[in-house]
């Protein structure tokens, strides 16, 4: 008895301990712009509307393959920044609408429109940025002698080949304003061609060899902090990539090539969006198809890119046509109804098992009081952690949640009466009704749980949203029925009120027809007086399985 | 309502029982007649009548608006179209508004856009119109299918695994199949539109069914565990049975908070997400406890046709011990 008691205190106070855990995220949150209640989404709040407008050269057209395209991956790289249920759709066959709730930052506003394009390619030659005077300079003298290529000149062996550097490439190369860079316009360069091109702070010029491994090479990446060899942190983030197959064998061979060239031919440019980020030394050759980047990246910079480079680059590039709030679409009012019905609905619900369930009913009224104050916790500081937001389907689904949350007693209720029926006291009937069902409140939350893993994993958009609600009101479910209703029911049957099976209590062991079998701990049926009950009392009187036994073989007459 | 408890004891012991296995064959024979009607029914009406976030539609831009209303707006699309095409208003920015409706013909186009200069007192010129793609795209559904395919499969086997019969996952599964029919079905017979929001409440009614059927089922394998006694048809009747008194109380319970926001949802403010979303939770609560009892338990009995309890206990002894 003292150790049932302590186990008793113990859940209680896991679940105390659980509540504070939320309470107290939630608190720290709000130094992080949380609060105290959870953001809404699109539909309820409204936000941000970015129209991106592909950039075309003159003539060119965007078809619906390379649209659908631009919006999976656009929609990919929103979601991987949390579970907002942003809105994309497309506009007049060639724009990109992108609504997201709240405010949108820089860093989000790239995320959607950088084409993400990434190639790497051997470095040729390299030098610091020019200043518009040298430039000025070299163009003058070009002028005086016009650069002539060689007709005669040796094909260029590999990528590496300084025979890719032709007079008009110099002459280029001489004349190479960094700030080129920066115009929208300047559009795709060839692959297979060496390209002119400066680093992304614009302060060293570089001539690159062909694109020896392409961006769509990539299997994976993602980002971290960067480790020494003994793999002690070094306080600087960077993107670890993973390649396929064809990527592990290019940039196999490529390593092969270029680490026992010289300086800076044994350098490896990483080229995104036509701009070097880094051109590291190779100073082993790698055959894992592991490479990892670091380049100045602050954290956001570094799951930023490493996102985009996992979905893929964007067919084409993107620029953003106008950025305006958007007011949400459905008012005040809606979320209100919905509440205010939901609050009936639970009203109602409360009243059905005060008629079913009397006294237990209060521990069904207190479980969903604390199943719903630790959704609204966990979902209050998910907003902020995983920036969670609640849309008008998502407050439904959540009141309906909570509706079948009380399943879970119904269930447990009914094996304790189940178990009273069969003629067991009361404490034991609790200790074993839990028993069964237990196991049956996990399986049947195992599937939920599944269901909610799958399509989170698996589904997008909304239904992303959907997952991730059922899924945490699921596991809210189980600590719930586990940390409080069973102790409480534990507690309950202690006192006089339920042990001794009160017509009120909604466990009397007389109503529920239990069999009286004289070691049992509850009175004598007789002695409740109730007349209605007494008439069958010869049957009461047969065990359960003496009933169950010939109610069997009057079937099988 | 101590006489549902009375009819509970009664149910406890077998003094009464419904036959939901004896007659089973009825129960099968309602259970396809419904099914045929929810597949036929959509069919004869023309099909599903999907929401603009799935087809896309027309938009307009109107900017320059002194008051912003977004009624306003919404009043002067339903007077072209009719009150049942009610449209997406949103405000865009100070002095802007953005009115989607349903891909619209030339001739509507520009009556609506004259509609709208008028009731909001600005210039035609003013109002841009434009296509506007899905915003659930097919990319959407191609993953939501893709993630129920594989929770369907893993589901199964988790069943199997756990109940240690592949008949009962059979069963659960056949089930499940016919909620989602019937409830799709009823939303295509009355026609109302499938939004995002009716998708979602259909996919609640997934968890809401297996959950169900998976509670009822574990009372039927302790019931059918080896060492008890009777035949399999008996012993399913009889915890199926036990089950019914939790079946109805549950099922009144989730049925009342959706209910309750299907009437203010529809009665109150129209037809909009709080009407989509539990429309469809409402059949599909129904319909997911009624296909517990009339069609997952049946066709369980009815895979268990010919074999005995006592043959299952001979045949794998190992698991006597384990079964509580």
């Amino acid at each position: 008895m003292a150790r049932a008691r302590a186990r008793t205190g113990r859940a209680l106070i896991w679940l105390v301990v659980i509540g504070a855990v939320f309470a107290a995220l939630n608190w720290a949150s709000i130094a992080n712009g949380g609060g105290w209640s959870p953001r809404l989404a699109l539909d309820l709040e409204g936000g941000t509307q970015v129209i991106l407008t592909p950039q075309l050269q003159e003539g060119q057209q965007v078809t619906d393959e390379q649209l659908d395209q631009a919006v999976q991956i656009i929609r990919d790289r929103v979601d991987a920044s949390g579970v907002s249920e942003s809105e994309i759709t497309t506009q007049g066959g060639q724009n990109i609408v992108v609504a997201i709730p709240g405010e949108v930052d820089d860093a989000t506003m790239d995320r959607l429109q950088s084409s993400a394009r990434m190639e790497f390619r051997p470095v040729l030659t390299v030098a610091a940025a020019l200043t518009p005077e040298e430039i000025a300079a070299n163009q003058a003298a070009q002028e005086a002698t016009p650069p002539v290529d060689d007709p005669a000149a040796p094909e260029p062996a590999d990528a590496s080949d300084l025979a890719w550097i032709t007079p008009t490439l110099q002459a280029s190369y001489d004349t190479f304003d960094c700030a080129v860079l920066q115009d929208p316009e300047r559009g795709e360069q060839p692959l297979d061609e060496p390209l002119v091109t400066c680093s992304e702070d614009g302060t060293a010029r570089y001539i690159l060899g062909p694109v020896e491994v392409e961006g769509s090479d990539i299997s994976d990446a993602s980002a971290g902090q960067a480790t020494t060899s003994t793999g002690a942190p070094t306080g600087e983030f960077e993107v670890r990539l993973q390649f396929d197959s064809a990527g592990s064998d290019a940039f196999e061979e490529v390593t092969n090539r270029i680490t026992s060239l010289e300086s800076p031919r044994n350098q490896f440019g990483v080229v995104l969006d036509g701009a070097v980020i880094i051109a590291p030394a190779s100073n082993a050759v790698i055959t894992n198809g592991e490479a990892s980047i670091t380049g100045g990246f602050s954290q956001e910079t570094a799951s930023s890119l490493a996102d985009q480079l996992k979905f893929g680059s964007l067919p084409i590039g993107f620029e953003v046509q106008s950025e305006e709030t958007i007011a949400a679409t459905l008012g005040e009012s809606q979320l209100q109804a919905g509440i205010i019905a939901g609050l009936i609905g639970l009203l109602l619900v409360i009243v059905y098992s005060v008629f079913q369930y009397r006294a237990l009913a209060l521990v069904t009224i207190a479980s969903l009081a604390i199943a719903g104050g630790l959704t609204y916790l966990v979902i209050t500081w998910l907003s902020s952690a995983e920036d969670y937001r609640l849309s008008l389907a998502g407050v439904t689904g959540l009141i309906i949640a909570i509706g079948t949350i009380a399943d879970s007693f119904i269930v447990y209720f009914e094996r304790v009466r189940d178990e009273l029926r069969d003629g067991r006291a009361i404490t034991s009937a609790v200790e074993a009704g839990w028993k069964r069902a237990f196991r049956t409140i996990l399986a049947s939350d195992a599937i939920n749980f599944l269901a909610a893993i799958v399509l989170y994993l698996v589904a997008v958009g909304n239904v992303r949203g959907f997952a991730f609600t059922l899924g945490i009101t699921t596991i809210i479910d189980l600590i719930v029925v586990a940390l409080f209703t069973h102790p409480m029911l534990q507690l309950l049957t202690r006192t006089r009120f339920f042990s001794s099976g009160h017509p009120m209590s909604g466990l009397d062991p007389n109503a529920l027809g239990a069999v009286y079998r004289g070691r049992a701990k509850f009175r004598d049926p007789v002695a409740a007086g109730r007349g209605a009950t007494s008439s069958r009392e010869a049957q009461r009187r047969q065990s359960i399985a003496e009933r169950k036994a010939s109610a069997s073989t009057e079937q099988e007459r | 309502m101590a006489s549902l408890t009375q009819f509970g004891n009664r149910l406890y012991t077998g003094e009464s029982s419904f036959p939901f296995i004896p007659r089973r064959r009825t129960w099968f024979l309602v259970a396809l007649g419904i099914v045929a009607i929810c597949i036929l029914g959509p069919i004869l009406r023309g099909g599903f009548e999907f929401g603009i976030e799935f087809r896309g539609g027309s938009e307009f831009r109107v900017t320059g608006v002194e008051q912003v209303d977004e009624q306003v707006a919404a009043d002067a699309v339903t007077s072209v179209l009719g009150a049942q095409q009610v449209p997406n208003v949103a405000q865009i920015g100070q002095d802007g508004l953005r009115v989607q409706t349903e891909q619209l013909s030339d001739s509507d186009t520009v009556e609506i856009r004259d509609a709208l200069a008028s009731a909001l007192g600005v210039e035609s010129n003013e109002i841009t119109s434009s296509f506007v793609g899905p915003s659930w795209g097919q990319d959407i559904t191609r993953q939501a299918l893709t993630g129920l395919i594989v929770f369907i499969v893993l589901v199964a086997i988790v069943m199997a695994l756990y109940f240690r019969t592949w008949k009962m996952s059979v069963a659960a599964l056949s089930s499940l199949a016919f909620d989602l029919i019937v409830t799709a079905g009823i939303y295509g017979i009355v026609g109302f539109e499938v939004t995002p929001a009716a998708v979602i409440g259909f996919l609640t009614i997934l968890g809401y069914s297996l959950y169900d059927t998976v509670v009822v089922f574990d009372k039927v394998r302790e019931q059918t565990a080896p060492g008890t006694s009777g035949t399999y048809a008996d012993n399913i009747n009889l915890a199926v049975n036990q089950t019914l008194v939790r079946s109805i109380n549950t099922s009144v319970i989730a049925i009342l908070p959706t209910a309750s926001i299907l009437f203010i949802g529809s009665f109150l403010l129209g037809a909009g997400t709080l009407r989509d979303i539990s429309l469809a939770l409402l059949i599909g609560t129904l319909v997911g406890t009624w296909s517990t009892l009339f069609v997952a338990a049946p066709v369980y009995a009815q895979l268990r046709m010919g074999e005995d309890i006592a043959e299952a206990r001979a045949k794998r002894p190992s698991e006597r011990g384990a079964v509580v």
